[in-house]
């Protein structure tokens, strides 16, 4: 580690770090040293790949196969509005080498697959979640546990937000409690919360983000006592911190391979069974520009959204409101004896509903719009703000 | 009286409440009474067999309860619950693309 040697703009750079008497030069060598892959480059990833370009990790991986769109701005710091329409990788590393240009940025442009992800992730001492669904976490988990490297893992949603660090190397050789300890399976994709139910508040993942961070720079310096064996809750609501105590499953099976992480989340078998519930329930859909051709034709129809209020205050495209969960209240204003067509933001509620409809109340003239708000938005007016 | 905390994401299914006393002895009679009062809430934390889900964690204090007497772990006075979600973050994008 002797051997590696600052230049006078590093040294004064980095003062900040080397009059921690217990940081010092040491712990900026390890560093510099340091090879991390960051695996997400979006609200986890922003401010945990600007702390550890700020800190002078020496080689910083990042993975992503996401371009910068508008609504990623409000939460994503890493990158500014002329980033929109660039992939986030070409962009991160335009803005972290800006901050440092020290240290070296590796960049992969893909999604990271069990097919991929030992071979990138091979030359890195360490990696840090910052992804967003479940398949990916899983796979970046077993990776660091087939690499015997560390995780440092982060995850919000909404106001919550987890902490905690896998996989950590003891030096006795054994290894700290993993993800599959903590989670042995997902949920499956039909208690995953919805178009609906997202979102986050922006500033969570900033904390959270910078928490990893932290993490990270005290595992790879070896200063403090980094969060193994614990999980670190935080309510951004309430303002309350939890930390509780996480230990290895004895039961959990053994990770020796990497799989097909869309079947574990249960996405495959998920996919099969819509398919077979719409062979079997087949549901009429039009297309925007059907719904257009109606329009102009003035043809008589009803037009619902069952998208929720707050939805609607953002876009419309018009016709009566009657979110999801109201349907069944409300079913006295939909009509049974001319067409009605059904939307909501991308059409999976509403061909949701018209199943309901159907089955439950004998409805045979309801018309899914395909694509929803966001093909209207795409194809037909472009004005309208897409979510 | 213990307490059960409820986290952010499950609180819909609880009226926007985040902590629930419950005067019951045992885990497993605080969660079967909490999906019995709140019923859109047992498929979240119970699958048909009545297990606790594997992507939710239930902890007693600061233990995970698998490290006590699992759902047969006692409550006492002020004992705090919390349940743990699954969690992946903000986005759901991915899941409506397979879709």
């Amino acid at each position: 580690m002797a051997n590696i040697d600052f230049s006078k703009a590093e040294l004064e750079r980095y003062s900040r770090h080397l009059i921690i008497p217990e940081f010092n030069i040491e712990g900026q060598r390890k560093l510099k040293n340091a090879k991390v892959l960051v695996v997400g480059s979006g609200g986890l990833g922003s401010p945990l790949l600007l702390y550890l370009a700020a800190a002078g990790v020496g080689t910083i991986g990042i993975v992503d196969f996401d371009v910068v769109d508008d609504s990623n701005l409000q939460r994503q710091v890493l990158f500014g509005t002329a980033c929109v329409g660039h992939p986030k990788v070409n962009a991160a590393k335009h803005q972290l080498l800006s901050l440092n240009p020290h240290i070296q940025i590796n960049t992969y442009n893909t999604q990271f697959t069990s097919e991929n992800a030992l071979d990138i992730a091979k030359d890195y001492d360490l990696i840090a979640d910052g992804t967003d669904n479940f398949p990916t976490r899983y796979l970046v988990n077993d990776t660091a546990v087939l690499l015997g490297i560390p995780n440092v893992y982060a995850s919000i949603y909404r106001f919550d937000g987890q902490l905690s660090v896998f996989n950590y190397k003891y030096e006795d050789g054994s290894f700290g409690p993993n993800y599959r300890d903590l989670f042995p399976a997902p949920p499956p994709p039909g208690l995953v919360p919805s178009c609906a139910e997202g979102g986050v508040i922006g500033v969570l993942p900033g904390i959270l983000g910078s928490l990893q961070a932290n993490e990270v720079i005290k595992v790879i310096t070896g200063v403090g006592e980094p969060l193994v064996g614990r999980l670190f809750l935080f309510d951004a609501l309430s303002f309350s911190t939890r930390t509780l105590k996480l230990k290895k499953n004895p039961t959990r099976p053994k990770i020796t391979k990497l799989i097909d992480y869309h079947q574990f989340c249960g996405l495959t078998p998920a996919e099969t069974k819509i398919s077979e519930e719409i062979q079997l329930n087949p549901i009429q859909e039009i297309d925007v520009q059907e719904l257009e051709r109606w329009k102009n034709l003035k043809l008589d129809f009803q037009l619902i959204d069952v998208r929720e209020t707050y939805e609607r205050e953002i876009v419309t495209i018009g016709g009566e409101l009657i979110p999801k969960a109201t349907v069944e209240d409300q079913l006295s204003t939909i009509e049974k004896d001319k067409k009605v067509v059904i939307y909501c933001r991308s059409g999976k509620r509403s061909a949701d509903v018209i199943r309901l409809l159907q089955d439950k109340y004998d409805y045979a003239n309801l018309y899914n719009l395909k694509g929803g708000v966001l093909a209207y938005a795409k194809e037909i007016d472009t004005n309208l703000a897409t979510y | 009286m213990a307490q059960i905390i409820i986290p952010t994401p499950l609180r819909k299914f609880t009226n926007n409440q985040a902590k629930i006393d419950s005067n019951k002895n045992t885990v497993q009679a605080a969660i079967e009474d909490l999906a019995k009062q709140y019923p859109n809430f047992q498929k979240h934390l119970l699958d048909e067999a009545g297990q606790i889900h594997p992507f939710i964690k239930i902890f007693v204090g600061e233990d995970d309860i698998l490290d006590l007497d699992k759902e047969q772990t006692t409550l006492e006075n002020n004992t705090i619950v919390s349940i743990i979600p699954a969690i992946a973050g903000g986005s759901y994008n991915y899941y409506n693309l397979l879709k």
